[in-house]
């Protein structure tokens, strides 16, 4: 059996129309990998084989690429992957303790995965959110303004299969679907969320009250 | 009274739907566009030229000079490729921009390629934010169906491509070199320059790189024309730009505001510092630049102020600390980031983050060992400058400025552990919670 026949036709074609969008198939690589962890729930030997054959590339170079990015996982990811920002700002403010408190209460270290599979750990570097911090993320969807009390409750919440909402975001899925989109294929909930909440809207909000938002440009 | 803040780009992010091409077209959208395919791409340039403005990604190079690089005789393709990789430590406008208003970015891309006569962009946007990529694929999708993309832009007989392309998890793909490597599906590396991407660049075709934020000024300059954009912000530092405020600040937040505000001013317009806080040290322009003090609040913030003062305007994130945080605890913490965000190409950055990462460790925990500062400083000299791309520059500028400032800290550190100077949970938005 050739690699390309342990995925379904439908992944061949996903893959192959990734790679059409690019003026040279190479650059889908990224996608790709994306879209093969969507489905194998990780990057796998076969995963990186299939790429290296469709883009003619050596395994090597799969396997150098999909090693460099943190995304790429090489031990499978639970159902949801937990982010706990303790990169400076967010660490201060109170990462930390937020991290630590997951931590003890999932019983997992960085990167691991809980025993019921439900969810992986990870401490994560800055995710351009400061203003909100501390900030989680749940399969890359924001969390803001956490504490360890907040964190519990929605990791939990997690675990028991609830319903959760990203408060600047869409209904959390699963990692392996926010791959999926990551890769490239929309999942039509692009309308669910805000434009813009919080911290995101001080200084319009200040500039409104001021009367200053009428004065800029001549045709607002 | 003058406006101290100026919403432009923010304008629409508080509107219903925002995100939407119905939303956006009511309150002006792609009026620009049809503006610009009016105009000859050369005087397209010129505008933005003569707009001044400068890249918002940190580095404020001028857009238009940028632009003006692209050999219109060479016979290869040319790419706009949009450095949406906003990962440096602070630093948090253009995701809320793309979440908020992805059509003010679209624009801003099909106007630029126009300029500089490129039939294809992309739009590389990181990873880890998955609700920015649907908002930006459904934006892209929506500006097919009006014809705004595609192969003849509203008729013009001009076509622009624009893909949406995520990356993988890598700070160093911000670098544009590193970008173009990972666009074209390697590691995220950078190159040697030159060939500088104006010439050699994706596809060692002509290639601009620009920040979200620069390309989604575009429009307004086209719009509203230069006079408007030139007549706010400073002498050589011209038009609005967002401010992010983040840290012990009472409302942290997105501030657009002419550029050469101070930090005092946007402080006072969000009503201080936390209470009981006192400003200790700050970013202006994420972790890579040089930390300062209370002493710099009425630093204006611009380009040749900042640098003036000893630091860089960078990406204008304002990360504020108080007097509870440990400076040491805060550059080890920076600093661990750069090791694990180092490309490992070259061998002072490496190497060179790994080191500092064991010393600023042991003076954390109070064991520091005599002559470890000058350690640290000499390190430092080792990889400023000598490094392959500004990752190791920028891992030097906390600890150099740190131990400027606050050099006792880190003598403290030869016997006591930051963690007992400065109890960490002091420091936190929610104290008392965490001894529950």
């Amino acid at each position: 059996m050739t690699t390309a026949e342990a995925y379904s036709d439908e992944t061949m074609a996903e893959l192959r129309e990734l790679m059409g969008r690019y003026p040279d198939a190479r650059s889908a690589l990224l996608p790709m990998l994306h879209l093969l962890q969507s489905v194998d729930g990780r990057v796998t030997t076969e995963g990186i084989s299939l790429c290296a054959e469709l883009l003619g590339i050596s395994e090597a170079e799969v396997s150098g690429v999909a090693t460099f990015y943190t995304m790429y996982k090489k031990h499978p990811v639970g159902t949801h992957h937990v982010g706990v920002c303790t990169n400076t700002l967010c660490a201060v403010l109170g990462g930390d303790a937020i991290f630590e408190r997951l931590c003890s209460h999932l019983d997992v270290g960085n990167d691991e995965t809980t025993s019921d599979g439900a969810i992986t750990l990870e401490r994560i570097e800055c995710n351009a959110a400061c203003d909100f911090a501390p900030v989680m993320t749940v399969n890359w969807e924001f969390f803001d303004q956490q504490t360890p009390a907040s964190a519990t409750e929605l990791v939990d919440a997690l675990r028991a299969g609830e319903t959760v909402v990203s408060p600047r975001g869409a209904t959390i899925t699963s990692w392996r679907e926010a791959e999926r989109v990551l890769a490239g294929f929309e999942d039509g909930r692009v309308d669910e969320g805000p434009a813009a909440a919080g911290p995101s809207l001080a200084g319009l909000e200040i500039a409104r009250e001021q009367g200053w938002a009428s004065e800029t440009g001549g045709s607002a | 009274m003058t406006a101290q803040l100026t919403p432009v780009l923010t304008r629409n992010w508080g509107d219903d739907r925002a995100w939407t091409r119905e939303a956006y077209e009511a309150q002006g959208g792609y009026r620009a566009l049809r503006k610009a395919l009016d105009i000859a791409p050369d005087d397209l340039i010129e505008q933005v030229k003569d707009a001044g403005l400068r890249g918002r990604g940190g580095a404020g190079f001028p857009t238009g000079m940028k632009w003006g690089f692209i050999p219109q005789d060479n016979p290869k393709p040319k790419y706009l490729v949009v450095n949406a990789d906003e990962s440096e430590p602070g630093t948090c406008k253009d995701i809320p921009l793309m979440m908020a208003s992805p059509h003010t970015l679209v624009e801003g891309v099909i106007i630029s390629c126009l300029a500089i006569r490129a039939e294809t962009a992309f739009i590389y946007v990181r990873g880890e934010v998955l609700h920015v990529v649907r908002r930006l694929r459904a934006a892209v999708r929506e500006a097919y169906e009006a014809g705004y993309l595609g192969d003849s832009v509203l008729g013009s007989g001009r076509k622009v491509d624009l893909v949406v392309h995520a990356g993988a998890g890598a700070y160093i793909c911000g670098e544009e070199t590193a970008l173009l490597d990972s666009l074209e599906g390697r590691r995220g590396q950078p190159r040697l320059r030159p060939p500088f991407p104006a010439v050699e660049g994706l596809y060692a075709c002509p290639t601009v790189i620009n920040n979200v934020e620069s390309i989604a000024s575009v429009p307004s300059i086209v719009d509203e024309g230069v006079a408007w954009f030139a007549g706010m912000g400073t002498e050589k530092s011209k038009g609005y730009t967002i401010y992010s405020l983040s840290g012990h600040v009472k409302r942290p937040g997105q501030y657009e505001a002419p550029l050469g505000i101070t930090l005092r001013q946007l402080l006072d317009l969000g009503g201080g510092m936390r209470e009981g806080s006192e400003l200790k040290f700050w970013t202006p322009g994420g972790s890579s630049t040089p930390i300062l003090v209370a002493e710099h609040l009425d630093v204006p913030l611009d380009y040749e102020a900042v640098a003036s003062a000893g630091s860089m305007l960078g990406t204008k994130a304002l990360q504020v600390f108080d007097q509870t945080t440990s400076v040491v605890r805060a550059v080890l913490r920076w600093t661990e980031f750069y090791k694990h965000e180092s490309c490992g190409k070259c061998t002072p950055c490496r190497e060179g983050t790994w080191w500092m990462t064991q010393i600023l460790g042991r003076l954390d925990a109070g064991e520091g060992r005599e002559g470890d500062i000058e350690l640290l400083l000499d390190l430092c000299d080792n990889i400023l400058g000598r490094s392959f791309c500004a990752l190791g520059d920028g891992a030097t500028s906390p600890i150099t400025s740190a131990i400027m400032y606050f050099r006792d800290e880190f003598e403290a550190g030869m016997h006591t552990p930051s963690w007992e100077l400065f109890p960490p949970d002091r420091s936190t938005l929610f104290g008392a919670e965490v001894s529950v």
